[in-house]
Parts: C-alpha cells; structure tokens; sequence
C-alpha cells in the first residue's frame, strides 16, 4: 500500500533533476558563465565555480604559487583589509572560500538567500582587487610550512604523493599542488602579483547560483558584481597532456618515525571524463570497490581478511587524466599481504571482467543515489558546474538513466582492459620502516 | 526549520518522530540507542562500537554479503556512528525504497547472529581502525587530554576503547552488550522525508511493534569530582610541529548556562556547527583567531565542546607558531579569556552569534538526512525541543550571562592542559 503510494511520489518527481528547462545559463559580454537554479524550498544560496587559474601555471621552484594566491586573495583588497572582509560576511553567518587546483581553481560560499549581494560583491572584489598585504602574505607562509610539516608525517598525504609521482613522472600532475617547504619559501609577494595579473579574468570563468533565489535575480546579481570584470593580461591555459604509460610495476615505500599504521596507494592513471568509456569505467571501479562495504576490494582486505578499517578503489577523472587507484590503511606487517590480495582482484577484474548481476547492482546504485546527491543546494551547484567543466549538457541528468542503462557488460570489461595493468602499477605506501 | 512533526510512543515503548519533508524524492530513517561508550566498564572500553560494527555483519533474514548490497543496490547511503552516550544507525534512501531499511532496522535490532568468525575478522579491522587514529598525534594528545580529565567518570577512554581491551573482548561480551542494550524501549527512531506520516507509522507498527520491550540497566553513575587545580601533561614525537590543547570543564547539553556557552563559543572560536551533514562558517572574526593566529602564536586553533548527558569539555586546540612556545600560545589564550571574563560584551557580538546559529541551521535544514538525525540526536543528550527551542534560547542570551559563564567555567583551575612536543625527526 505504501509502496504504491511512494511509489507515485517518485514519478511525479522524475522531471525534478535539474535540466534545461530549469537551469538557467547565460554568458555574460565580458565571457563569465552563469548558471543558476532555484530551490525555494531553501532559504540560503549557494555560490560555487571555477577559473582558469591553476598549478599548471607554476614553474617547478615556486610550486605552491597557485595556491598561495588562492589562499591571499581574502586577506586584504584596495579597498579594505582582512578583518573588514570577513567581518561582512562572519556577522551575516555567510561564508566564501577558495581554492586552487591543477587546471582550474575554485570557489564556494553561501548565505542566507537576503545576503545574495553580500556574497557576490565580496567575491568580486577579491577576485578582482587583491592586495596581497605583506603581513598577511608572511603570515600565510608560515601556516603553509607548518602545514607542509604536517603532511610530511602523514601517513595517507605522503602515500598519494609517491603515487603521483609514480604514475605521472615527467607530468605536470607529478607536483604536489601545495608544493614543498623550498618552493613556498622562494615565493615572493611580486610572484604573486604577477600569477593574479596573469591567470585571473573573466575567461573560462563560470559561476553556479543555486538556492532560494529567482535565476534570472541571481544572473543580474552576478552581472552587477562581475561584469565588468575584465584582463586583456589572461593567458591562454596550457593544455594538460596524457599520463605517461608505467611499463612495469614501480614499488616505493615512504618510512615516517613512530607511525603504527601504513597507508597504500596502489594503481594507475586513468581516463579522462570526457572519454567515451568514462561511465563504464566508473560502473567498474563501483564493482571493484565502491559497491556495499567497498565492492570486491573491500569484501577480500576488509572482511574476508580483516586486514583493514578502510580498502577502497577509486576513480577521478577530471579534464585531464585521472587516476585509478586503491587505498586501504594496515598494519605494517600486514602490507605485503594487502599489497598481494588487491593485486589478484585487479587481475581478476581484467580477466574476467563484472558479473550481469554486479553491473545492474551497480546501475541502480548510480541511479538510485542521483536524487540523494542532490538535496542540497551544494549538490545541485556542483552537479551544473561538472556538465558545464565536461560539456556534458544540460540534459545531463535528465538522460544520465539512459547513459547509465545503456553500457553492457563487455563495456566494462573493455574498460578494465584499457585502463588496469595489474603487472604495470604503482605501489605507494608510507608508514612505519617497512 | 519548520516545527511540524509527530511524536508517538508505541507500546513496547520505541518512541518515534516523524517529519513530513516533500521537497524531495528522499526518505531518512535513523534509530538511535541509549547506549555508548559512558556505558562501559574498564576491560570492555570500545564494545559499543565493536558492537556497531557487528550489527553489519548480518541476520538470518539479511546475511551479511545480501546486508551490504541491499541498501547500495537502491541507491541508498548508510552508516552508523558511535559516541559517548549513544548509537545510531542511519539509511538515506529514495522513498519508494525505504520500506528496506525500516525492515533491516526492525530485524537488526534483535536478531543479529554476531558470528565467532565474523568477530575475529572484525577484531583486526577494529584494530587497524585504532592504529589509523594512532598514525595522528593530535589523536593520541586528544586521547591523553581526556584520560586525564576524567579518572572516575566513563567519558575517560575513547569511543574505539583501549587496544588491551581490543584484544581481549570475546563475541559472548559483545553479544550481552547487544542483547542487553538494544531494546525498542531503549531506542528513538527518528524519519523524516517524503511519506505520509499515517502510512509511515503504520508500517513501523507493523515492523516494529511485535518486537518485546526489556529491562535495561540503569546507565553508568559515576560523577567526577570537582578538580581541585589545573593538570598538565606533556607528551612528545616525530614532526615538526607543537600542539597545545587546553581542555575546561563542561555543563551537560540541558543545563541551562549551555546556551550562553554556546554564544560565547561563537564569540571566542567561532561558531561551531553542530549538524554533521552541512558546513560550517569561518572564525576568522573570531576573538580568538585574532588574539592567536594574527597575533602569530598559533598557526591554527579550534576551540569547541560536544552535546552530551553528562558534564564533558570544552576544548581548545593550537598548532603552535614555529616561532613560539607552548607557554607563549597559552598566555594569549589566557589574555583573551581573562578579557571576556573582566570586561563585558558587546550586544551586536551577541547579534552576530545568534545570526550565525541561524544561518547554521538554514543550511542543516537543506538536508533531510541531517533533519531526520537532530530529531532523534537531540533526544539522546536532552530533547527534541531542546532543539526547537535552541535559537529561541540564544536570543534571551546577555552580555552578563556571557560574563558569569566565562567566568564560571574558563577557570584555569578546573582544567587540564597538555602539549605535544615534537622531537624533530621526520624519516625513519
């Protein structure tokens, strides 16, 4: 009885997956996209998006630059300084932040839906006139140190960059986006300038607004805040080029003093998200070790074996190549082992490939899941902006079932044989003298 | 958020809440326990959370390998957390699949097999989980810090228990603490989603009612005494950096100064978020922040505090400027709760606070995940309409009350102060 009445509910709601109908996208003259879907259920908007500022940009010995810049921009601006700026939006509960990334760097920030303006205006200044206060920019450089030792004791964090490495030698992915002690040390506040003069504009910049406000409200809001933002100074992003292809496996392990447990990052790059075989890719990894307590993965380290809190795998494929990894956190003398139980999943991934009843498993995972990945207003934002950064559509979602329902079994398979070279990997830990 | 939900008390006493939301395709459904780690005794610290663990390894009717995929298999997302004072089991699901986690919840709850074999597989992961949180000196600094501040009350070890009783608990201890704990009568379940509240209760009825109610024990009594002056401990490791935590006596969640600590918690680290899905809000105007990281004694700080039943702590936490010592870091700290506790504040600090905790829950209430737990996460420390109520309360908040409490509780008397101190090196 219930079911039935649920049932309806559902299907009532099908068409409530964002699409083109109720995404509103424009491109403002000066080249800012903005995308924006309201949620009247929800009192606060969400302020998310992205530019074409990254550590692509950075030259080996000021690694970290990117970020430094991303990290400076609230700290003081021409026209008024740090306390000022995050005192306006502290007393109004608002946040904004930022953050860099390889290819592209990012924001976020919400409010309550009246303080819309607040948010923008702060982001457009910021954005735009920073001042990189000197203070500030010393200030920031010791807590990036600190940071950095930090990190080195990290198990997990040292794990990943060995893996990185491994896999992206030679590549701009190889270089941690944080940097090294040496590099932030070398960056000057003229570094800085220079890296904001250059990267930062209205070109390939792209904003989502999602919440309880009307879209075309909020696209007139953005419009009055960034639209006449402009740099004939942008440069052109490099393009990021394929992942270099491992030959045989690589093995390193990273000792760290008085640790107890050793993290593993172990596999390979993977595909880019706009590669066609991307979704049956991602169907795999979800039987490899995603689905359940953490697919085959989980169920041979973790539950089989005991060897394990956490045994996952996963794939991150962006605009350049991902990676498709395992992690899992053991005992030291546990490693090999670990090492050795994934290892024979991966062969039998490729060999056999996943069961009928694996993949549909999966699909209704993937399908099932889309609505919950998309209460919050967060959700949403971040859900526009991948179909704007991948040119996946607005009627992403809207036909994500059909995409979704659509890749067999041999897909997946094909997949797995492309992309998984279990006598070709990178194996990275970090953690007590191995 | 909006007050309207229902309350009903069944027969063999699991009382359920229940929230109309339609403004998604969604259903959150939690049952929550009157037990946690305050419950257990000395050789049998982490059963709770063993016991956690255990409730995923399968029943008769949901064996585990069928267990982990049924709820992925629909798209659902699952977990369970372990605290203090409680358990909670939890499934996100679409709504027209959510008849599977009030099915696997009603079975779980008493039929559980806890299988010899699925314990000592399970013993090792707990383990390792531990060993990860060992891998943190803030962890084992944390660790320390509480340990010292609670030497009669249970709120002494951590949630995961001490790996001497990891290593010693058998499947009969964790089968009589499930057996003994998990109750209807010793449960809320907490639903909030897209249903009709008339079909919802009927259907928990239905899986829910048959299941008898027992007599569980009285929860563990042990009070600390009051401290008689402030305790330091010092702990040392790898790494380059300094920790200082500072640790202060704490009301419990329904005592009535909480709402003023609450405000000046804002005022002096910045507003802590107590929703577990939906972010927080910067500190950088926080007292604190200004007093420690612009003034450069600290690289980083938190300061916050937990909801709980019994009195806990509040606690503050520094990554120490490489410049500075621990002492340095402290006596700012000591000056900015000196300050608040000698001059009173302002009335706009006070605003501001409040505008915060609303923003908070605007942003809590986008989630219906996060709506479904603070019906039955308010009940285990106080109540539901602690939680109404919470904002209201703040309001009546003033400069004065701020004072007394800061000066109340901010007593370096009353606390314990630890410091972790790194001895340089960094690889093996």
């Amino acid at each position: 009885m219930m079911a039935t009445r649920l049932q309806q509910s559902r299907n009532v709601r099908q068409n409530s997956l964002p699409g083109p109908d109720d995404i509103h996208r424009v491109v403002l003259p000066n080249g800012i996209t903005v995308l924006s879907r309201p949620n009247f259920n929800s009192p606060s908007v969400m302020v998310s998006g992205y530019f074409a500022s990254g550590s692509l940009f950075e030259t080996d010995d000021k690694l970290g630059l990117a970020d430094f810049v991303c990290t400076s921009l609230m700290r003081g601006t021409a026209k008024r300084d740090m306390q000022s700026i995050y005192g306006a939006l502290e007393s109004a509960g608002a946040t904004l932040g930022f953050d860099s990334g390889t290819y592209n760097s990012n924001f976020g920030g919400r409010a309550l839906a009246e303080d819309l303006s607040l948010v923008l205006g702060v982001l457009a200044e910021t954005l735009q006139f920073p001042a990189f206060p000197i203070e500030h920019v010393e200030r920031l450089r010791a807590q990036f140190l600190a940071g950095l030792a930090i990190r080195a004791q990290d198990t997990a964090d040292m794990a990943d960059i060995i893996f990185d490495q491994i896999v992206f030698e030679g590549h701009p992915y190889s270089r941690p986006d944080d940097g090294w002690p040496e590099t932030i040390a070398a960056i000057t506040r003229d570094d800085m300038i220079n890296f904001h003069r250059r990267t930062f504009g209205p070109k390939n910049f792209v904003i989502a607004v999602v919440g309880g406000i009307d879209p075309q409200r909020a696209v007139e809001k953005v419009q009055a805040a960034l639209g006449s933002w402009k740099n004939p100074n942008q440069v052109t992003r490099p393009e990021i080029p394929d992942a270099p292809v491992l030959k045989k496996t690589v093995r390193r392990h990273h000792a760290i003093e008085g640790k107890t447990q050793t993290d593993i990052v172990l596999g390979m790059s993977g595909p880019r998200r706009k590669e066609p075989d991307y979704l049956a890719a991602s169907l795999g990894n979800s039987v490899l070790g995603q689905f359940g307590m953490m697919g085959r993965i989980g169920d041979v380290v973790r539950e089989k074996a005991g060897l394990a809190y956490h045994a996952s795998s996963s794939l991150s494929g962006g605009i350049g190549p991902g990676t498709w990894d395992v992690t899992a956190g053991v005992s030291a003398a546990n490693t090999k082992r670990a090492i050795d139980l994934i290892i024979k999943e991966l062969e039998k991934f490729v060999k056999k490939g996943v069961t009928a009843k694996e993949l549909a498993d999966c699909k209704a995972n993937f399908l099932g899941r889309l609505p919950i990945s998309l209460e919050s207003n967060g959700g949403v934002a971040g859900a526009i902006l991948n179909m704007e950064r991948f040119n996946l559509g607005l009627d992403h979602l809207r036909n994500y079932a059909q995409k979704i329902n659509a890749v067999k079994r041999e897909d997946v398979q094909a997949a797995a044989k492309k992309y998984v070279h279990p006598s070709a990997l990178a194996v990275a830990s970090s953690g007590p003298e191995a | 958020m909006k007050k309207e939900f229902t309350k009903v008390k069944l027969s063999n006493g699991l009382t359920v809440f229940l929230k109309e939301i339609h403004s998604a395709p969604i259903i959150s459904s939690w049952v929550w326990y009157r037990v946690g780690s305050k419950d257990e005794h000395t050789g049998k610290t982490g059963i709770s959370h063993w016991t956690e663990h255990m409730q995923f390894k399968g029943t008769t009717k949901f064996p585990a390998q069928i267990l982990d995929k049924s709820i992925s298999r629909e798209g659902g997302s699952w977990n369970a957390f372990t605290s203090t004072d409680w358990t909670t089991y939890f499934e996100t699901m679409p709504a027209d699949k959510i008849d599977l986690a009030l099915r696997l919840e009603a079975d779980r709850m008493v039929n559980s097999h806890f299988d010899a074999k699925e314990v000592a597989s399970e013993r090792t992961v707990i383990i390792s989980e531990r060993e990860g949180h060992e891998n943190e000196p803030l962890f084992r600094l944390a660790e320390a810090v509480q340990h010292a501040a609670f030497r009669i009350h249970p709120y002494h070890h951590e949630v995961i228990g001490d790996l001497a009783d990891l290593h010693t608990i058998t499947r009969d201890d964790l089968f009589q603490h499930y057996k003994t704990f998990y109750a209807p009568n010793n449960a809320v379940m907490a639903v909030a989603g897209d249903f009709k509240t008339k079909d919802m209760l009927a259907r928990i009825k239905k899986l829910f009612g048959p299941i008898r109610s027992k007599a569980t024990p009285p929860r563990l009594k042990r009070s600390e005494p009051a401290q008689a002056g402030q305790l330091t401990l010092s702990m040392s490791g790898p790494g380059e950096t300094t920790y200082l935590q500072a640790a202060y006596r704490f009301p419990a969640a329904s005592h009535p100064d909480f709402y003023a600590l609450s405000v000046l918690d804002s005022l002096l680290a910045g507003p802590s978020n107590l929703n577990i899905f939906g972010g927080g809000i910067s500190n950088r105007t926080s007292r604190l922040y200004r007093a420690l990281i612009d003034k450069e004694f600290a690289v980083g700080f938190s300061g916050g505090s937990s909801a709980t039943i019994d009195p806990f702590m509040y606690t503050f936490t520094l990554t120490v400027h490489q410049k500075r010592t621990p002492q340095e870091a402290l006596a700012a700290l000591d000056a900015e709760i000196l300050r608040v506790q000698d001059e009173l504040v302002s009335k706009d600090e006070i605003a501001i606070a409040i505008k915060q905790a609303k923003a908070l829950f605007a942003y809590g209430s986008e989630s219906i995940t996060n709506q479904a737990f603070w019906m039955g996460y308010s009940e285990m420390f106080a109540s539901y309409e602690w939680f109404l109520t919470y904002l209201q309360k703040l309001s009546k908040v003033t400069p004065k009350d701020i004072q007394r409490v800061a000066r109340e509780y901010f007593r370096p008397s009353s606390r314990v102060v630890g410091t972790y101190l790194p001895t340089g090196g960094e690889e093996a």
